[in-house]
């Protein structure tokens, strides 16, 4: 019995562990070793120029959306255009004419860390990512 | 106050002072976020296997499968093929269901005895709606996890995403899952507590991945709407752990690490614990296996000899006593 | 001993637990609860260790010196063995879903007769002794010591289940306290703790072929009165032949029918039906040798088991027969259905069974060779090989009571109901929580029919009484068939003290009592001396 240290059933067994090892290893298998560093944001030159986003990139980085939804509010709901920043400058609430202005490159800028974090925000059903095209 | 879940909340609590002062007061991001997930993993890994060859080392002697159907015998009765399988088919029908969907815990009722006395038999199936509940969610979030650790993400990770996230409530939207895998969980310790018979026979081993996995996707859910951190820096990371390329991006939140780590103690704790259901399942004798035990012989690998009286022994015996009354023996 | 009324019994059934730790709250053996120690004399008998006199209510119970390491040993032993067992160690989660399907919690209400703490009174010590967790966290992790107490616990609650695998339906993995029971009783007849109602039927078994210790000859002369019963009630004499070679089939059923009320009206339904089919074909033997179908081995150990089974598949092979048909029993048939191919098998000096009258092959017993009489039955009335007045059961509403282990170990729910159907007019089914694969014990299964555990049998069986006592109130139902001898023997008892008015009876009494034989008189009573419908004066 214990002494044999067999193991019954084994083929079923061991079809199932490697199943079981597979499945987690898919992660592993996927990405065959590949490092995938977060893209680089890519600023313009206008951009760069400005120095500064509307707010810290800290800031900017892990709240954008909620800004972009709260404009949205505030633009559609209560006709309030006017967004005040932490540092009192004032902005116009636009995606198209305030962001992409500076942020012109979506493609590099906006989509390249979406695509890393596999996010498809809905901003861009509306707002086709051809900036300015109504100034 | 009952001491088996508060001895789990504590053992929680110090769990997550632990990754919180961790990375936020000693800088140990390294450890929290490369050390402990690798060392967690592996744990995992080896010892899940080490249960389940555990278990298969010990034979199965009898085919010994609960019968909750009619048998195949007459072909003109028809048979149960789902509750009392008598083929390998059958089998891995009634294994799909059971695991898939909880079948056994569909049967579910709740006695209660009124004046007559009556006993009477309502069906219950909250316990079956909520681990269904509380399984199910738990999968989708796994897998949409996978967002984190493939690159690119592939496109069922993403089309589970946007179903997940059906009702686009919020920025960023809220899973439907994780407010599920939430509210399981509560009730699923909830019942530990308010039932009578369910509070009387838990352990604090019951209450301890509760509060850890309600841990987890609390952490989980505060990160993405309330203290926000770095997806992308979190990525970075989740990447770096499943290329072997480790790597601690700077600026991701504090509640990131506390995540990973209770994740990490899951994984650890696991094959230890309860949670090796998981693989048990598929081993239980009284499920997966057909009932066919007449038609086809079942072999004990230690089916060893034993002592029996033999007809010739009871023949002497009575043989006497036999011939007296009648009856053919052996030996006159 | 004055037994509690039936409401004393239901007043005290609370199903709420109290919230005390169940590990402190020490066993109290209650009388009325638990069965007399074994006969040291049959436990002798077979062999098995530490036969000594002893008594459940005395403080000391002589245990061997070594008690502790012999229970470790084999437990240990019995990981290793059965993968049942160590898997149901594993991985229970608790969710109390087995909780009140236990016949002996609703009965009760006695929280640790809920099959998730039955198997907790043994897993709290195999976390102690084989896993990390117990060993290093203790009562932390639900882990306790083996003491004596603990012990005593184990016996009055094992000795509490009658391993009837309703739990175990209900069980999300399957988890089965019949599977556990098993180990336990298998760890106390090591110790010599086994209870006398099943040690001495076991040592008597081995002995004399049957439970009760009847010999050859007696046996032959009990069967002989039934003969001298029917032919006064049908003016046909039958003629059984016993241990005769050269028969094509062997019969084995439980020696309880061959004894007692009702169960002999089943047994005396057996040796008609094979009368009424002997000019058709059929060439049957009884034996006293193999005169037990029932196997309280099964109620021992997996070892006992085997041993007291292999009459079965002995006597068939030193009579010469083709294959064996099984009476009416229920744990008979767990042991014929799953275990007896694989433990004295392979059957392959018999041939795979084929009704000599139908034809019919029966394919799902081609390898173990043995056939329920009900399958046998359903098969005849199906082919119309049995010439029936269904009339004559007119004066019965039935019901019927799925046995537990034919069940739940074996799937017999739709031959036996056919059978039924084509008997009598009036059947009526129980509720669909009480029946098939859902059926409630009779309370008294796995050797506790005994005497002295009454007030146990009576809360055991309260479930399966009160489902009776609604189709008795609904449908005026006056008869409860089964197909299990200890069910014929303990629901009688059980009837009257929850619902007087149900008589129980065998499913071969009915077919035999609407049987129309050739050469009968006018048949006036039935089998019990009770007049038939419209003979009544």
């Amino acid at each position: 019995m214990s002494e044999e240290k067999k193991i019954y059933d084994k083929g079923k067994v061991l079809t199932g562990l490697i199943l079981f090892v597979v499945i987690l290893a898919f992660p592993f298998l996927y990405n065959s070793g590949k490092a995938a560093p977060a893209p680089d944001r890519i600023l313009t030159e206008k951009a760069k120029a400005a120095k500064e986003c509307i707010e810290p990139k800290a800031f900017m980085k892990s709240e954008h959306m909620q800004i972009l939804n709260d404009w949205r509010g505030s633009v559609v709901r209560d006709g309030k255009r006017i967004y005040v920043s932490s540092s009192d400058k004032e902005f116009d609430m636009s995606l198209s004419n305030t962001c992409l202005d500076c942020h012109s490159n979506k493609a590099d800028f906006c989509d390249k860390c979406h695509n890393y974090a596999s996010v498809n925000p809905y901003c861009w059903d509306c707002h086709i990512d051809k900036p300015k095209e109504n100034k | 106050m009952n001491v088996k879940y508060m001895f789990s909340l504590i053992a929680v609590i110090v769990l997550f002072l632990l990754a919180y002062v961790g990375v936020e007061a000693a800088g140990l991001q390294i450890l929290f976020g490369i050390v402990i997930p690798y060392v967690a993993l592996l744990v995992f890994v080896i010892g899940f296997i080490n249960r389940v060859i555990g278990w298969a080392r010990s034979p199965v002697p009898f085919r010994i499968p609960s019968t909750c159907g009619q048998q195949k015998s007459l072909p003109w009765i028809k048979s149960e093929e789902l509750d009392n399988p008598h083929t390998t088919m059958g089998v891995i029908a009634r294994m799909f269901l059971e695991i898939v969907f909880f079948r056994s815990l569909f049967r579910n009722t709740k006695a209660t005895l009124s004046d007559g006395p009556k006993i009477s038999f309502n069906l219950e199936k909250w316990l079956w709606l909520g681990a269904l509940a509380f399984h199910w969610s738990f999968l989708t979030v796994i897998v949409r996890h996978l967002r984190f650790f493939a690159e690119p993400v592939p496109f069922w990770v993403q089309l589970l995403e946007k179903v997940d996230g059906f009702f686009q409530i919020g920025v960023p939207g809220i899973f439907i899952s994780g407010i599920v895998l939430l509210a399981a969980v509560f009730y699923l310790f909830l019942r530990r507590v308010i039932i009578p018979q369910v509070n009387y026979i838990s352990l604090s081993q019951d209450f301890f991945p509760l509060f850890l996995i309600f841990g987890i996707a609390f952490s989980g859910i505060l990160m993405r709407h309330f203290a926000k951190v770095d997806v992308t820096g979190a990525k970075e990371l989740a990447m770096g752990l499943v290329s072997f390329h480790p790597i601690i991006p700077p600026g991701i939140g504090v509640i990131f690490y506390v995540h990973i780590f209770f994740v990490s103690v899951l994984l650890a704790y696991f094959p230890f614990s309860k949670l090796m259901h998981l693989g048990g399942i598929f081993m239980s004798p009284t499920r997966n296996l057909p009932g066919n035990t007449r038609a086809v012989r079942h072999i004990n690998p230690w089916n060893y000899p034993v002592h029996t009286h033999t007809y010739e022994e009871y023949e002497e015996e009575f043989r006497g006593k036999m011939i007296e009354a009648g009856l053919p023996v052996e030996k006159e | 001993m004055s037994d509690p009324k039936p409401n004393e019994l239901i007043e005290k059934i609370d199903y709420n637990p109290s919230q005390k730790g169940w590990m402190d709250v020490p066993v109290e053996i209650r009388k009325g609860m638990y069965c007399y120690a074994s006969n040291p004399k049959s436990v002798e008998y077979v062999g098995l260790p530490h036969a000594r006199p002893w008594n459940p209510l005395e403080e000391d119970w002589k245990l061997p010196e070594n008690w502790k390491e012999i229970v470790h040993k084999a437990f240990r032993e019995r990981l290793d063995r059965f993968r049942s067992f160590k898997v149901f160690m594993d991985i229970c989660v608790r969710c109390g879903a087995c909780a009140d399907k236990c016949h002996f919690f609703i009965g009760t209400g006695d929280p640790k007769n809920m099959p998730v703490s039955r198997a907790e009174l043994l897993r709290s010590v195999y976390r102690n002794d084989f896993t990390t967790a117990g060993k290093i966290l203790g009562k932390v992790a639900g882990a306790r010591e083996l003491t004596l107490d603990v012990l005593k616990e184990w016996w009055y609650y094992f000795f509490q289940c009658t391993e009837c695998r309703r739990c175990s339906v209900f069980c999300p993995y399957g988890i089965d306290t019949a599977e556990i029971t098993i180990m336990a009783r298998e760890i106390f007849n090591l110790l010599g703790l086994n209870i006398d109602w099943i040690a001495t039927p076991v040592a008597n078994c081995y002995r004399t072929g049957n439970h009760l210790g009847i010999q050859p000859h007696a046996f032959k002369e009990m069967l002989e009165f039934f003969v001298d019963d029917i032919e006064e009630k049908t003016g046909v004499k039958v003629e059984p032949s016993f241990n005769r070679k050269g028969a094509d089939i062997l019969f084995v059923t439980p020696s309880g029918d061959v004894f007692a009320d009702p169960g002999t009206y089943t047994a005396m339904g057996y040796l008609m039906l094979f009368h009424y089919l002997k000019e058709q074909g059929l060439n049957v033997t009884w034996s006293t040798y193999a005169s037990e179908g029932g196997n309280f081995g099964f109620f021992t150990s997996h070892e006992m088991m085997k041993r007291l089974n292999s009459k079965m598949y002995a006597e068939a092979k030193r009579l010469g027969v083709k294959w064996i048909l099984g009476g009416e029993c229920g744990h008979m048939w767990r042991v014929i259905h799953q275990y007896m191919d694989t433990m004295n098998g392979p059957a392959d000096f018999l041939e795979e069974p084929v009704s000599p009258i139908t034809g019919t092959k029966f394919e799902n017993a081609k390898s173990t060779k043995m056939v329920h009489i009900a399958e046998f039955m359903a098969d005849l009335i199906y082919h119309g090989k049995l010439k029936i007045d269904k009339s004559r059961n007119d004066n019965l509403k039935v019901t019927y009571h799925d046995s537990c282990n034919p069940a739940r170990g074996m799937g017999l729910f739709d031959e036996p109901r056919y059978v039924i159907k084509n008997v009598c007019n009036n059947f009526y089914e129980m509720p669909r929580n009480t029946i098939r694969e859902q059926t409630f014990c009779c309370g008294s299964g796995s050797g506790l029919n005994a005497g002295e555990d009454m007030e146990l049998r009576m809360c055991g069986g309260l479930p399966r009484a009160n489902a009776v006592k609604y189709v008795h109130d609904k449908y005026g139902v006056n008869m409860l068939a089964c197909v299990c001898a200890i069910d014929r023997a303990v629901l009688p008892v059980l009837m009257e003290y929850w619902v007087p008015g149900v008589d129980v009876t065998g499913l071969t009494e009915m077919v035999a009592n609407a049987l129309v034989m050739p050469g009968e008189m006018e048949r006036t009573t039935n089998l019990r001396g009770e007049p038939l419908p419209g003979m009544e004066e």
